[in-house]
């Protein structure tokens, strides 16, 4: 025992020297070297051993006692996998003084296990594959399951309720040396599973300056996103790729790297930052994918003044394709949809709608438009001024109007924050809402989205993902007058400032993608035409 | 050939056989036109070329494309001028159809005759593939009329008596209800010929279809045309029938064939192009649409059971992903 603690400790001792030289190399925002990172990792997994060894004894003796007593009753079949189960439990009984002194001994004896387990079940899955015959029937449906135990992961940004996610993604952060942001204020218990952070405290201010880790053109973004000052799925999309076009016109391979599988290396710890600052959107996850694979697709023997003016052009022309050829094709279809006389009801401000019905104002086509709009965010107001500005008539209404004003409308165009998998659309919170009242007054609804927002996710209720916004902004009335500034002491009371909403297919009529006009339904076929052109 | 050559050769399709379906009659015709066509194009291949003697191969190669462009100019000004004689859907969906099949491999040869050769063929094939369609539906769909059916079904349709035909030939006992279908009585033929294959037929008013809702168990009519949402195109009365048949809980099937299928996507009864609702005729006489009566209505999907095609029995959501096959 004695033994043990000198040399736990010497260990000790010299961790918490070159801790220091880490935690120093941080503080200044160094970026850590490949060796300093790699001398990170083996002190965890000492650390990690020696807990191992504690708890590793006691452990085992529990083993050998399970093992003991079910042996006589298994059958016949089962037995050379007891004859191979205890003999590394009795090694590791007769080890297990000694263990605690030598870690190198416990290395071994624990591949010995770990052998033994693995013939055991090979064992016991041939004796069943033998033995059951009758049972085959049933039996294909288990053993598939044990051989390989599908986890589906669920995401890190809807498990923030579970601590062992949280903390899961904080030694991510740390690793990739991106500021965690802490959640902020009391949480409605339906979305406690969520992030809910405060735009007072932006993640960009727990960065030191300068900033070496992070480029500094994603820090801005990551301001820009966090304060609100980009919104709109579209435009949060351009933006982040154009910050990807000065990251890689800035980026240099670093020696004995390959550009391909280096630089998407780099890109992870920038990705990670953006989605604290906020959470990443459909179209941004779908841009994401297409410039790895781009970048992971680029040749080795290709030079980095190539390479990156092959990179430039990619992103290029997915924005020029997917985003601004894509809403052409899009206003082309939905055109032939406005007839004179039309009078057509918008929510929010989409970006989309927005050049439709410019498009078709100067195509001369007679219609007016009704504005819907609905607190906190008040977006109508932009879409209001820039139809204004053309010349078009319009109508302002907030939400609470909608029946009020419905039987007056004969068409409902809405933008989408990205189509579902099973049909369902995810658009601004209110939108379901339009779309089922629509619905009760037999209005079409016609719903226009581009086919890069499409998701493979699936999703029937507006719960399981979503965004929170900042509580605080339903502080403040028209009037000025904030009776819920201190909602925070209330202990009861909570403020939930949703962002988006799930639309159900069957309330929406027609979906306007590039691809032409497609009923909602037929979604996974576009996916499916996608996937098999890619 | 000359267009007013098409149009009575289309016009002659339909009087030699009155049981051909006027989207194949057009077919045919268009054809025919394609075939009529080759001497004419290739007069001017001949030219281009004896024109351009120096650089030959270059202009051959540009006048080759223009000819086979010149081809599908002619095609689709042909169906056109067809869709101004016979205006239903489906003649102009088959005809978009016949296009699209046959203008597949028009850039792979370079040779202009191979090329027209193989164009032709493409045709045939076509032509000879929907020719049988109609068999196929009636065969898949006479399964799902059981013994002692009462069935519903509005006006004339020649898939329908195909499928009733076929139920007959099963030996099974039904009995139908065929609405009169005004104005132009097109239910009292159905009737006769329903009559004729001893099948026992009762003629209702178009009006009374609410009434007979609750004796039938079933209700199927044919389709002028499938539209991309999987709502159908029919004689006007049809969207009537399928609102009470919701109403009353009844299955409403819907029989067509796959070159019925087209590329519109109505909202709503008036999203519907005028060429469609009113007869060539009326269109080309009268100034005032809003005094006349439209011929067909627009069905939407959620009134839709099934829909039993050629490529099988669809539901209304899937048709969208047949269209998708077949035109993208």
């Amino acid at each position: 025992m004695g033994e043990r603690l000198t040399t736990s400790t010497l260990l000790v001792t010299e961790e918490d020297e070159k801790k220091h030289e880490i935690i120093g190399a941080k503080g200044e925002g160094k970026e850590l070297t490949k060796e300093e990172k790699q001398r990170l990792r083996k002190e965890k997994k000492q650390h990690k051993k020696n807990k191992k060894d504690d708890r590793g004894p006691p452990e085992k003796e529990k083993e050998k006692e399970k093992a003991s007593v079910p042996a006589p009753s298994k059958p016949a079949t089962q037995s050379p996998a007891h004859k191979a189960a205890p003999v590394p439990v009795n090694a590791s009984a007769s080890e297990s003084p000694v263990a605690a002194e030598k870690p190198a001994k416990s290395k071994a004896e624990l591949r010995a296990e770990r052998r033994a387990r693995q013939d055991s079940e090979r064992a016991s899955k041939q004796g069943k594959k033998e033995g059951g015959q009758q049972s085959t029937s049933s039996k294909p449906k288990a053993t598939p399951n044990e051989l390989q135990p599908v986890v589906k992961r669920l995401p890190d940004h809807v498990q923030v309720d579970d601590p062992v996610a949280l903390k899961k993604l904080a030694k991510k952060l740390e690793r990739q040396q991106v500021p965690l942001r802490s959640d902020y204020g009391y949480k409605v218990s339906l979305f406690s599973h969520l992030h809910q952070y405060s735009r007072k405290n932006p993640p960009t201010q727990q960065i030191s300056i300068p900033v070496t880790v992070i480029h500094p053109s994603i820090v801005r973004l990551g301001l820009q996103y966090s304060q609100g000052i980009i919104a709109g799925s579209n435009a949060r999309s351009v933006a982040l790729l154009h910050a990807f076009k000065q990251v890689i016109q800035d980026y240099s391979t670093p020696p004995n790297e390959e550009l391909s599988r280096d630089l998407v290396n780099k890109l992870s710890p920038y990705i990670s930052f953006l989605s604290q600052c906020r959470p990443l959107s459909a179209s941004m996850g779908n841009a994401i994918k297409y410039i790895k694979k781009e970048i992971s697709n680029i040749p080795s023997q290709c030079k980095e003044e190539e390479a990156k003016r092959i990179l430039q052009e990619c992103i290029d022309s997915y924005i020029n394709e997917k985003i601004i050829l894509a809403s052409e094709a899009i206003s082309k279809y939905a055109i032939e949809k406005i007839s004179d006389g039309d009078v057509i009801l918008v929510y929010g401000c989409s970006s989309l709608v927005n050049h439709i019905l410019c498009e078709a104002f100067e195509k001369q086509r007679k219609f007016r438009v009704i504005v819907v709009d609905s607190r906190p965010r008040l977006e109508g107001r932009e879409a209001l001024r820039r139809l204004v500005k053309k010349g078009i008539r319009c109508t302002y209404v907030l939400i609470s109007a909608l029946s009020y004003i419905l039987p007056e409308v004969s068409k409902v165009f809405l933008g989408a924050h990205a189509l579902l998998a099973n049909g369902y659309v995810m658009s601004r919170v209110g939108t379901s809402q339009i779309a089922l009242v629509a619905k009760a007054y037999n209005v079409p609804v016609l719903v226009c989205c581009e086919t890069y927002k499409f998701c493979e996710r699936v999703q029937t209720d507006s719960f399981v993902s979503n965004e929170l916004d900042d509580p605080d902004d339903l502080i403040v009335t028209r009037n000025g007058k904030t009776h819920l500034e201190n909602w925070q002491t209330v202990k009861s009371l909570g403020l939930l400032n949703l962002v988006y909403d799930v639309t159900p297919p069957d309330f929406v009529d027609l979906v306007i993608t590039d691809l032409g006009m497609i009923p909602c339904t037929s979604v996974p076929v576009v996916l499916r035409v996608k996937n098999v052109d890619q | 050939m000359e267009e007013r050559e098409l149009v009575e050769y289309f016009r002659a399709q339909i009087r030699e056989d009155p049981d051909v379906a006027s989207a194949v009659a057009a077919i045919r015709s268009l054809l025919e036109f394609l075939k009529r066509d080759q001497s004419e194009s290739c007069l001017v291949f001949r030219e281009s070329v004896q024109g351009y003697e120096m650089r030959m191969l270059t202009n051959a190669c540009a006048s080759l494309g223009e000819t086979i462009l010149g081809l599908r100019e002619n095609q689709t000004k042909a169906i056109q001028r067809l869709e101004e004689t016979d205006s239903s859907v489906a003649v102009s969906s088959g005809g978009e159809l016949f296009l699209r099949f046959i203008s597949l491999t028009s850039l792979e040869h370079p040779d202009l005759s191979q090329c027209k050769n193989v164009m032709i063929e493409r045709g045939e094939l076509f032509l000879k593939k929907i020719s049988l369609s109609r068999g196929k539906v009636g065969k898949l769909c006479h399964t799902f009329i059981k013994d002692g059916a009462k069935i519903l079904t509005h006006s004339s349709s020649r898939v329908v008596l195909k499928v009733l035909e076929n139920a007959a030939a099963d030996n099974k006992r039904f009995t139908v209800y065929v609405t009169e279908s005004q104005p132009d009585s097109a239910g009292k033929l159905m009737a006769q010929k329903l009559h004729n294959l001893n099948i026992p037929v009762t003629v209702v008013l178009d009006a009374a279809v609410g009434y007979i809702m609750e004796k039938v168990d079933l209700v199927i009519v044919g389709a002028e045309g499938v539209v991309e949402s999987g709502g159908v195109i029919n004689k006007i009365g049809t969207y009537q029938m399928a609102v009470c048949s919701k109403a009353h809980n009844k299955p409403f099937y819907v029989v067509a064939e796959s070159f019925k299928f087209v590329r519109l996507y109505p909202l709503n009864q008036q999203d519907v192009p005028d060429r469609f609702k009113y007869k060539a005729d009326i269109l080309k006489t009268v100034k005032d649409l809003n005094q006349e009566h439209p011929m067909i209505d627009y069905t939407p999907p959620s009134l839709i059971t099934l829909l039993f095609t050629d490529l099988g029995v669809l539901t209304p959501s899937a048709v969208s992903d047949e269209l998708i096959k077949l035109y993208l």
